[in-house]
């Protein structure tokens, strides 16, 4: 009697033994993940400090992008940047809404399966092959057929005007954003049809049920049910544009400078590093286009708390 | 089977006749012929897969959201086909509400779940609307627990007020038939005995079909009931004569526990 309980004894302990490894191999991997992201923000900030010293916190604000002079300022970038990026949201996320709404409440059967495989693979893209459509297709033909009519219709409004000013030559903000929106339109899309298609199929009937039409049924408790992953999806499009490189380099037109217009020529934090990480002499050069991730880094690192902020008070605001 | 239509057939809400429904190629009904009276309970009774939720929910064309489900022959509501085409499927929704088996409170305020649906077919004041609100939630004998905290979101409340919340969402548009699809399956005794007493006040205004599951909620609350097996509509008559006489052994298997 007193062996078996010995023997079960044995094995709990050696459960124990393996639960506890278990649990430090977990933790280990769990930590490799926080060390990273310390280490890269700590070696940003080692390499960008000649820059913080030499400029101070002018850098940010600073429209000044002269390697010659050594003179370094991140407002250029930042702009292209911002600017890019809510321009491609501005787009992508009713686009975005209207394709998942499509392949959940409204779509033939027969359509679901292989639009919803077309916007996946739409995703799976690489991003050199919008930068060269984006070149060498898109921004002809923007410069040719769009860009005009826009500025005849938008061109003598006061303040809207000066947005579309300026030589039609096809690349700039503008195009950049469109073709971020491109980009972003299958993440944020994929990500919306997921979290509509986890509205309980009983909440839309009773909705249904009361004589709501479709749309009723998506304004009122798709949309609410789902908000905070519709937010999520947004924000990790928000993310993409952000941070995205290639495509923006080719269609930017990395020209330092900041312009009224959205047709002008700019440059992104991200096509500013990769246009000139290459040639960069070490020194202070090399120390701002390193400030200038650092700059993108803390972007990214704010858009993530604001969205965290955002979903935290919807949901204090359902009273949950 | 001419006796099994109904004991007066004037008074009928809903007249069902030779209704058939397809799932694809399933035949989930076959050749339904009753009628649901006006301001009494029908009860639908019959083991699971046997087509009483089926049939409750071709009641307001809730299968129409469904691709390859479909209904053929006809239910006449005052005269109309609902079945037909051409009706106006939000319109029937709000003439015939539906209760579900889970409480399914919209993802709002209590006293939105109620308004919500309210909005969409009438104008009316603020004020009005606060009437209304009261009105459905004392319908639903719900007013009294809910009253300090209308603010509050409808799935801060228990699951059994959660339904009675559905029920007053369901009476505030003031449809003519409300359904009921097992709306007791997911609640303690206690629950399930307010809505039971609720169904009786309730049926002095709104014809009520109720499809359930068990047999001595069937008797309690319904004036008719009607006995589902693979499809077919079995036995259909009053209440008391169909638990205490019934006419078929199929029925009588049923409803003693001897089925199988």
């Amino acid at each position: 009697m007193s062996t078996e309980i010995d023997l079960h004894a044995a094995q709990v302990s050696k459960f124990r033994a393996q639960d506890k490894a278990f649990h430090y191999i977990t933790l280990l991997f769990a930590f490799l993940v926080l060390a990273a992201l310390v280490g890269i923000l700590i070696s940003l900030s080692i390499e960008a400090m000649p820059t913080l010293k030499e400029f101070g916190p002018s850098f940010l604000w600073s429209t000044v992008w002269s390697v010659p002079d050594e003179r370094f300022g991140a407002m250029i970038a930042i702009y292209g940047t911002l600017a890019t990026s809510i321009i491609a949201l501005l787009i992508a996320v009713p686009v975005s809404f209207g394709i998942a709404l499509f392949l959940t409440e409204t779509c033939p059967v027969v359509l679901r399966r292989p639009l919803g495989t077309a916007i996946e693979l739409l995703a799976g893209v690489p991003s050199i092959i919008y930068g060269i459509w984006g070149l060498f297709i898109f921004a002809p033909l923007f410069a040719k057929y769009v860009q005009p009519p826009l500025q005849s219709w938008f061109g003598d409004l006061p303040m809207i005007g000066s947005l579309f000013s300026g030589p039609p030559i096809g690349i700039g903000i503008l195009t950049a954003g469109i073709v971020l929106a491109l980009m972003v339109i299958p993440f944020i899309a994929s990500v919306m049809r997921d979290v509509f298609e986890t509205v309980p199929p009983i909440l839309k009937e009773s909705a249904y049920g009361v004589g709501c039409t479709t749309w009723e049924v998506v304004r009122r408790i798709v949309l609410p049910y789902t908000r905070v992953g519709v937010i999520g999806g947004i924000m990790l499009g928000l993310g993409r544009a952000l941070g995205e490189t290639m495509a923006v380099t080719f269609v930017i037109g990395n020209a330092n400078r900041i312009g009224a217009s959205l047709f002008s020529p700019g440059n992104s934090i991200a096509s500013t590093l990769a246009n000139e990480f290459g040639e960069a002499e070490p020194g202070l050069h090399i120390s701002s286009l390193f400030a200038l991730g650092l700059v993108l880094f803390v972007i990214t690192f704010i858009v993530l708390a604001i969205s965290r902020w955002l979903i935290r008070r919807g949901m204090g605001s359902e009273g949950l | 089977m001419p006796e099994q239509l109904t004991e007066s057939g004037a008074n009928a809400a809903l007249k069902i006749r030779n209704l058939n429904f397809f799932y694809g190629d399933f035949q989930g009904l076959s050749d339904v012929n009753l009628d649901v009276e006006q301001h009494k309970v029908t009860a639908f009774i019959g083991p699971s897969g046997c087509g009483k939720s089926t049939l409750l929910r071709t009641f307001n064309r809730m299968y129409d959201l469904y691709p390859g489900q479909r209904a053929e022959g006809e239910i006449l509501f005052h005269g109309k086909n609902l079945l037909d085409k051409k009706q106006d499927v939000n319109l029937v929704r709000a003439k015939i509400g539906m209760v579900f088996q889970k409480p399914t409170p919209f993802p709002m305020t209590i006293y939105e779940n109620i308004a919500f649906g309210v909005r969409l077919y009438e104008k009316m004041s603020s004020s009005e609307m606060d009437d209304r609100v009261e009105w459905a939630l004392r319908k639903a004998a719900l007013w009294d627990e809910v009253k300090d905290k209308l603010q509050q979101n409808g799935l801060s409340l228990s699951g059994g007020q959660q339904q009675r919340l559905c029920i007053a969402r369901a009476v505030a548009v003031k449809p003519e038939v409300v359904l009921l699809d097992e709306p007791t399956s997911a609640l303690d005794p206690i629950s399930t005995a307010k809505i039971e007493e609720l169904v009786n006040e309730l049926k002095y205004e709104y014809t009520i079909a109720i499809v359930t599951h068990n047999m001595q909620q069937a008797a309690r609350i319904s004036d008719f009931t009607a006995f589902m097996y693979l499809g077919e509509l079995v036995e259909f008559g009053k209440t008391d004569e169909l638990f205490v006489k019934p006419r078929k052994t199929q029925t009588e298997d049923y409803i003693t526990g001897r089925f199988g």
